[in-house]
């Protein structure tokens, strides 16, 4: 990796949702959701997040982006941390950072046309200043993410699903952020419309520049879109690595198994697949030691007693397992 | 009888179901025509919209009762067409002879009653077995789809299990009555990569254990590559192409089939730029002219503007596209 100061930076980011069983239980039970997460993120490169539900990774995007609050840990903005504003320091730097959801129908209000919806951040950022500004921003917006200019006076439900995810980065994009936060964006589209929105992400981060934190479960995609790739277990990241490295070469048994279970639309492609057993555990009962540790075919005892820490495999390929 | 000397257990001919709503008649399953073998898969996919849940509802003749309607073909199973029957005869098919597991398990099991009590009523109702028999086939069952603790998770609630559990449960159910023809409508679609192919696997397992003929319906052409044995790809209600597994990834005929195996990113290639089928689906309501497919292909001439393409066998599989017809191959762009 080149010796370039990153755009974000995550320390140790811990996010820990506190459930009682009772009202007046003493003992506090946590959920912990996201559990001492790091990692590093280079302006202009795409980080992909990959993991199955339950592990995190919803949860870490929303804790970046502060619409969770965090319980613990750093994120670096370019050398500021993001978590130490207040109210109203992080309303003014909130413009940096922007995020797209999985479901566009249920992230834009039905009652705004298009035109309004994105305008509306610029709106309250003031950024641009003047209503005119902002109505030439939209239409600059809608050209970009490849939809006619009139369409700024419907409304959302008129559009078709990948359309409205076109919305939905128009939005994001609308105060140039340098880091967007994309949420399963391409999940509920259908395969066609998919690969649209795909090279969409594609185009604007090479014109703009734009860092992207790609959140998804198919790995197929984020080794589409990724420089980098965490593997995320349990609110821990077990493995991160160029793209490249972690899909030829990958150390973590989670990894090779996620990889390995993956349906490949190619019949001529043959393996051998890991089917792992079980389901992923209850994030509020995290197994003890690694938390693979159950599902693991290669588990050993030291697996049950100590967390296994980040080893470097090769420069910038990480992992945490006891055992490789 | 096919080619290979193969029976079907289900044969659907010209399949045509419709849904009269206040905006137009949509042609949901347009002319569709398949069968299913013993002891194999046939793989049905297609985007959303493209009529390949409700093929599967005509079959089982669940759909809409208002709105939908099945107007014309047939649907045979052992020399009967499903869609003459009573209703009480069509009862003793469904979930006897024919059974489904559907995409979403938590809404198809009732959560007011333990997955032992609903497994066993099918059972029973099918059977005609006494409820000791019928729990200890269900205890059998569901050690037979690998559920840990059988005798446990009898008693136990849709909600107490994990999604690819509840799937196993529904595995078990569809299973319970050894059906001959399993229709799989998405089933791994709401899981986790790891559980789907725990859940394909057992597909897989049970259909060479029972010998069933098993119909797959999804979006997922990895799904697809992985367990079929003959496809189908639909497009807005009809049968853009039919071929066997190997020949349709090898090498795609129809214009949209080519257009979705290049739109999915590759795990096994590297980065390359995907190509991506242009515009979107037509409206139900409002289906081009001539070739449906002919809004969205680059292969498109003036004869696929107007008429409506035949399916054209070609070396033991079919494709409807002009483009391998004598015609198209006259006509200038």
């Amino acid at each position: 990796m080149t010796e370039q100061k990153p755009l974000v930076e995550v320390r140790n980011l811990q996010k820990w949702f506190s459930v009682s069983n009772h009202f007046f239980s003493i003992k506090q039970n946590y959920v912990k959701a996201v559990n001492g997460v790091s990692f590093k993120v280079n302006k202009g490169e795409t980080l992909g997040v990959v993991g199955e539900s339950g592990s995190g990774k919803t949860t870490l995007g929303r804790a970046i982006l502060r619409l969770t609050e965090p319980t613990g840990g750093e994120v670096l903005l370019e050398g500021q941390d993001f978590l130490k504003f207040n109210k109203r320091e992080l309303r003014k730097n909130r413009d940096s950072l922007s995020c797209i959801f999985q479901d566009p129908q249920a992230s834009l209000n039905p009652r705004l046309t298009v035109g309004d919806l994105i305008a509306d951040p610029m709106r309250i950022q003031k950024k641009p200043s003047t209503k005119r500004e902002r109505y030439e921003k939209v239409l600059e917006l809608l050209d970009v993410v490849g939809l006619n200019r009139d369409v700024m006076w419907r409304y959302p439900h008129e559009f078709s699903g990948g359309q409205r995810q076109r919305i939905g980065i128009a939005r994001a994009l609308a105060l140039s952020p340098k880091l967007v936060i994309c949420d399963e964006p391409v999940s509920a589209l259908d395969v066609s419309l998919q690969s649209q929105v795909l090279n969409l992400m594609d185009d604007i981060q090479k014109s703009m520049g734009v860092t992207y934190i790609f959140i998804s479960h198919d790995l197929s995609v984020v080794k589409y879109v990724s420089d980098n790739i965490a593997v995320m277990y349990l609110g821990k990241i077990v493995e991160i690595a160029p793209k490249e490295k972690l899909y030829d070469n990958p150390i973590h048994p989670y990894t090779e198994a996620l990889l390995s279970a993956i349906p490949i639309p190619d019949t001529k492609v043959k393996r051998t697949k890991i089917i792992l057993q079980g389901d992923i555990p209850n994030p509020m009962n995290i197994p003890s030691g690694c938390c693979f540790r159950t599902r693991c075919q290669e588990a050993q005892y030291i697996c049950a007693d100590t967390v296994p820490e980040m080893k470097e495999y090769s420069p910038g390929h990480f992992y945490a397992c006891h055992l490789r | 009888m096919n080619p290979r000397g193969e029976f079907p257990v289900l044969e659907v001919r010209n399949l045509q179901t419709y849904f009269y709503t206040t905006r137009g008649i949509v042609k949901a399953v347009d002319d569709v025509s398949f069968a299913v073998q013993k002891g194999k898969t046939l793989g049905i996919v297609g985007e959303s919209g493209c009529g390949k849940s409700i093929t599967s509802l005509s079959i089982m003749r669940l759909l809409p009762a208002l709105t939908g309607k099945v107007v014309g073909g047939e649907i045979l199973f052992k020399d009967r067409n499903l869609l003459e029957l009573s209703d009480k005869e069509m009862r003793s098919i469904r979930g006897n002879d024919i059974a489904m597991i559907f995409q979403e398990p938590m809404t198809s099991l009732n959560p007011a009653h333990t997955i032992g009590k609903q497994i066993s009523e099918a059972i029973k109702l099918h059977k005609k077995t006494s409820e000791a028999e019928a729990k200890n086939l269900t205890l059998e069952l569901l050690s037979v789809v690998k559920i840990p603790n059988p005798e446990k998770r009898y008693d136990q609630y849709p909600h107490q299990l994990s999604g690819g559990m509840r799937q196993r449960v529904m595995i078990a159910m569809a299973l319970s009555c050894e059906p001959e023809v399993l229709i799989c409508d998405e089933p791994t679609t709401a899981l986790d990569v790891t559980i789907q192919a725990q859940i394909l696997d057992l597909i897989v397992e049970m259909k060479n254990k029972f010998g069933t003929g098993v119909m797959m319906i999804t979006h997922d052409l990895g799904v697809i590559a992985e367990v079929a044995d003959d496809v189908i790809v639909m497009y807005a209600g009809k049968v853009a192409e039919r071929a066997s597994v190997d020949d349709l990834f090898e090498n795609p005929l129809h214009p949209y089939t080519e257009g979705l195996l290049n739109s999915i990113p590759k795990l096994h290639r590297t980065h390359e730029r995907l190509k991506s089928i242009k515009g979107m689906m037509p409206k139900p309501t409002d289906l081009p002219d001539g070739c449906l497919f002919h809004t969205r292909c680059d292969y498109v001439k003036d004869i696929c503007k107007k008429e409506l393409p035949e399916e054209i066998y070609m070396g033991g599989r079919t494709v409807a596209c002009w483009k391998y017809h004598d015609k198209w191959k006259e006509q200038k762009t």
